[in-house]
């Protein structure tokens, strides 16, 4: 994997249904690669020419998006309102700094100082409507100068390299398929394969659900950052899946079950090439291949993906091994899935 | 006559592992339909072709179910549900691997039953260390409440009638009808109970102009808070809503039009928790016209649940009744 | 202006926990050195710098600013490397999820605050505000990596991170109270070519978000006439009452409270007036929650006033201040040291 890639795609911005930034980085990474097209979402869709024709129309998957804020509201004081694009623990919102609009203004998620707060207060969470953000500004007018209601926010984080070959970042969800399936397509490949780039997955799997019917794949191979709560005071299955156990291979979420041929085939190889993996311990999460498996008269999916700790929030973690043992199976899976019979 | 719903009964099919009784159900139906096949994610699509307009009726395969996650260090297997078993009916209870290993639902011994949850469940299959539990048992192994079906005083006693009972309806439909004007696909679906999966692709597929599906709903007649005015024994209730549709106005008339015609005795069910397959047929592509027949039954999603064989015996009867009159006039 | 965003932005970047504050001194010692060749420091760590007067048995003026910063303290590492903490000295708990630290042991360490996600708390539980118990820091390394690295009891800060928002409001941590430091190096800026009339003590001091420890000490060391003390104070949010803020932007906030000398206040506003130094009032019923209330009963008791920079969101990652605000600081706290003259009783 190179870090330096991984971390331009994850300071790229890209809120659900404003992917362009992130969409332009890959169309151009792709460039003299693979025949590229977008569709009237935004999914980039890329054909990569292999040596060989495929058995079966197979698809590699990964989405673009990352969850973030929209500003609501702006009040006469100069403070946003915001609500949340995707699912976010509304407390890791607060004291977050983020970025706003299109010209990226620096903005910090406040709430008021907790000298100030009465008991009950004390102990209760803040709900989302009561959290703004501060821009500095010292009136609507003021703030009207530099953003608007609508406009996007992201978190600002940086890409930091630490421990022992950890490295934490805003988008690692999904910004790391992004960058696998860009190393797979850069690639010289055995057989004919599609590479789906999603939109608005953290909303709902949308722009999944478009590709599949543009493209009509079989076997879809959906690539995620997943969620691994190898955290402390947590034991046994609670911790889903765990960094540094190698690539996550799920038989199972709360949106799919995954083909059990695939699975099997997956699981296998991974084990004959001596690639770490693991399977999650609890149903949790779901990812594109909920919408992909459910498409047209049905397709036939299976997930790879690297474990992330805090998903959804300014601060992913995974690590280095785990990428490279997923890297190194989404290879040997692509290089088969178009020729085996016995798939 | 119930032979072959015992037969259901006893092949497991928990949600995403219907294949064995995909197969079983195929074998059963072939004689009498034109077509049978089965699709991509596993569901029985049979065709008994017709000029008519195109009627779809289905009924769902699977059944709720538990599925292993995980072996602890005692060997002890933690689990996740395969749609909403009402688990704590299970608890003590006899629990069926699919390969044929069996367990006790188990509950941790300084847990409250007030503060009941699935995570303090566990499937002890009588071994004392995580390798033993996991050669029995690898992870992602499927597994349904054991339990044998008892008939008596007009009533069916089992697991799993929700929906194996409108699977049996469906396959004596197919074996007793003598013909329709209606091009007729019948669908056993799966994982209706992971969210109406399998009906989504299906009725992509077959792009049906109405479609009818048959399933359980529940009764008023065992507490006194519960708004539902469906009886056990009372008639086949005929769907006017559940939490997933709206039955199309024209659909619902024609059945209670069709029942009074036949002296069917029927009920009218308002369903407030619980969606069924039409939940999704209804809004494929460009929409179809749904209505749905449904079977009276208590204690749902637990270890036994019960129905009247009379209403059974009516809901056949007027699907038959339905499907030989044809449908033609909806738009 | 400039000037100060400078030395609040180099401030703010440097690390100095309560009771851990040597890091940080050698930036100070540098800022001072511009101004004066006498700096010491105590047996606690607090900086004494001295600007003498020409005049003979001048009067001593001492203007204090805390330099330590609130932070967290490792109580544990768990045997997966996770790091156990307590919180005793003032962080907002509330701010901490998914946030970047830094745990100062052998070197410093990076780590990420955590606890359990969502998916795995009851409704319940999620509407409950989280305990210092439930999180711990992930810094990457397996236990015996961590323990070659970190010791029980090392301290552990945010990470530094400054960001610039509108109208020259700069926002970072332990703003809280180095905005008050940045404040008395600006005032000593603009004394720099002016003979003083009085022996002018800088106190910037250890240990006050541990309770005040570093000004008692200091303030005993140094035994002032009079002494102003420099610190920060809330500025008003949309969630706040506006009878318990001041504003931001509006200027000093000159603080009046029972502990304070009255007429320290009193020539503070009427300095401010003559001078068209924006400032606003702080009325205040307790012992001010500041180095004051240590300095005034010091030896035989010290004349004290208290003089604060709005400031939002004290106590996270994110404190905020206006430029403009320190500027007025620096600017008052300079007519008050050249005001004072021979046989002035404050």
């Amino acid at each position: 994997m190179i870090k330096s890639v991984l971390h331009r795609l994850c300071s790229l911005s890209g809120v659900s249904g404003c992917e362009d930034e992130v969409g332009e980085y890959i169309v151009s990474e792709l460039k003299g690669v693979a025949e590229v097209k977008i569709d009237n979402l935004g999914n980039i869709i890329a054909f990569k020419k292999g040596k060989q024709r495929s058995l079966r129309k197979v698809l590699f998957s990964a989405h673009m998006d990352e969850v973030g804020l929209i500003i609501t509201k702006i009040n006469d004081d100069g403070y946003l309102r915001f609500s949340t694009i995707g699912g976010i623990d509304t407390r890791v919102l607060i004291s977050a700094r983020v970025k706003v609009g299109k010209n990226k203004v620096n903005g910090i998620i406040g709430i008021k100082a907790v000298h100030l707060l009465s008991k009950e207060e004390k102990t209760t969470v803040p709900k989302l409507s009561s959290l703004y953000i501060d821009i500095g500004a010292k009136n609507k007018d003021d703030a009207l100068k530099y953003i608007n209601e609508g406009d996007i926010a992201e978190f600002d984080s940086d890409f930091v390299e630490f421990g022992d070959n950890y490295i934490k970042s805003k988008a690692i969800d999904d910004r790391f398929g992004c960058l696998a399936l860009i190393e797979l397509c850069k690639k010289e490949l055995l057989y004919d394969t599609y590479f789906a780039f999603t939109v608005s997955e953290e909303i709902g799997l949308r722009g999944a659900f478009a590709c599949a019917y543009e493209i009509k794949p079989e076997i879809v191979v959906v690539v995620e950052a997943t969620t691994a709560v190898d955290l402390a005071d947590i034991k046994g299955e609670n911790k889903v899946c765990s960094l540094n156990c190698g690539a996550v291979i799920p038989f199972m979420d709360k949106q799919t079950i995954y083909d059990k041929k695939l699975f099997k085939f997956a699981t296998e190889l991974a084990n004959e090439k001596q690639i770490k993996w693991q399977t999650k311990t609890k149903i949790a999460g779901g990812n594109d291949a909920g919408a992909f498996q459910r498409s047209l008269a049905g397709i036939r999916v299976l997930s790879v993906c690297v474990p992330c700790r805090y998903l959804h929030t300014p601060s992913c973690v995974i690590n280095f091994y785990d990428c490279e043992h997923t890297e190194k199976l989404l290879f040997e899976l692509i290089q088969k899935l178009g020729g085996e019979s016995n798939v | 006559m119930f032979n072959t719903l015992e037969k259901l009964i006893n092949i497991p099919s928990p949600s995403g592992f219907e294949e064995n009784i995909a197969e079983f159900i195929k074998m059963e139906i072939s004689p009498f339909v034109d077509k049978v096949y089965i699709d991509i994610l596993g569901n029985v699509i049979a065709r008994k072709t017709g000029m008519g307009a195109k009627i779809m009726l289905t009924a769902h395969m699977d059944e709720i179910g538990l599925i292993s996650t995980f072996a602890d260090e005692q060997g002890f297997i933690r689990f996740s549900t395969l749609g909403c078993p009402d688990l704590k009916s299970f608890v003590s209870n006899k629990v069926s691997f699919l390969n044929g290993v069996n367990g006790i639902l188990g509950y941790e011994k300084k847990c409250e039953l007030k503060d009941f949850s699935f995570e303090k469940c566990f499937i002890d299959i009588g071994v004392c260390n995580k390798e033993e539990a996991l050669a029995l048992v690898p992870i992602g192994t499927a597994a349904v409440i054991n339990s044998s079906i008892i008939m008596q005083n007009n009533k069916i006693i089992s697991k799993g009638l929700d929906d194996k009972i409108g699977v049996f309806i469906l396959i004596e439909v197919i074996k007793k009808i003598a013909g329709s004007p209606n091009d007729l696909s019948f669908v056993f679906t799966v994982q209706e109970e992971l969210g109406l999966r399998g009906a989504k692709t299906a009725s992509f597929e077959i792009e049906a102009d109405y479609a009818i599906n048959v399933d359980v709903t529940s009764t008023r007649d065992i507490s006194t808070d519960n708004k539902m005015a469906v009886n056990l024994g009372k008639g086949v209730a005929i769907k006017i809503k559940d939490k997933g549709i709206i039955c199309h106005k024209k659909m619902t008339t024609t059945l209670i039009e069709t029942a009074k015609s036949g002296e069917i005795p029927y009920q009218l069910e308002v369903l407030e928790q619980g969606s069924t397959d039409i939940g999704t047929v209804h809004i494929s592509k460009s929409g179809v016209i749904c209505g749905g027949i449904s079977i009276p039954a208590r204690y749902i999603h637990s270890q036994n649940e019960m129905v009247d064989t009379d209403d059974v015996n009516n809901a056949i009867k007027l699907l038959i009744f339905l499907l030989e009159k044809g449908i033609i006039f909806l738009s | 202006m400039e000037l100060l965003k400078d030395i609040l932005l180099q401030l703010s970047m440097a690390y100095a926990p309560s009771g851990r504050e040597h890091t940080a001194t050698e930036i100070i010692e540098k800022f001072l050195l511009k101004y004066t060749k006498d700096i010491k420091k105590d047996a606690l760590g607090n900086i004494i710098a001295v600007i003498p007067s020409k005049k003979t048995n001048a009067k001593k003026i001492m203007l204090d600013a805390h330099y330590d910063e609130i932070s967290l303290m490792v109580t544990n590492i768990d045997d997966d490397g996770f790091v156990k903490f307590t919180s005793p000295f003032g962080v907002d708990i509330r701010s901490l999820l998914a946030k970047e630290v830094i745990i100062h042991g052998v070197q410093e360490v990076f780590g990420i605050v955590s606890s359990k996600p969502p998916h795995l708390l009851s409704d319940e539980e999620m509407q409950k505000a989280y305990k210092v118990e439930d999180l711990a820091i992930d810094i990457g390394f397996n236990n015996e990596k961590a323990n070659k690295l970190i010791n029980i009891g090392d301290s552990i800060t945010f990470k530094a991170r400054t960001t610039n928002l509108k109208n020259d409001i700069i926002c970072g941590k332990s703003v809280d109270n180095r905005a008050g430091v940045t404040a008395i190096i600006g005032c000593l800026e603009l004394l720099k070519n002016i003979n003083l009339e009085v022996e002018l003590i800088v106190l910037f001091s250890v240990q006050e978000e541990a309770g005040t420890k570093g000004a008692k000490v200091g303030a005993y060391t140094v035994n002032p006439d009079t002494a102003i003390v420099v610190d920060v104070s809330h500025a008003f949010t949309p969630d706040a009452s506006k009878d318990e803020t001041g504003e931001m932007g509006k200027g000093v906030m000159i603080g009046i409270s029972p502990i304070l000398k009255r007429e320290i206040s009193a020539e503070l506003t009427q300095l401010a007036k003559e001078n068209e130094i924006p400032f606003q009032t702080e009325v205040m019923s307790d012992n001010t929650g500041t180095n004051a209330a240590s300095i005034q009963i010091a030896r035989s008791g010290i004349p004290t006033g208290l003089i604060s920079i709005p400031l939002k969101y004290m106590h996270s990652p994110c404190e905020t201040v206006m430029l403009s605000d320190i500027e007025c600081v620096s600017r008052l706290l300079a007519e008050f040291v050249k005001g004072i003259r021979e046989g002035e009783t404050i």
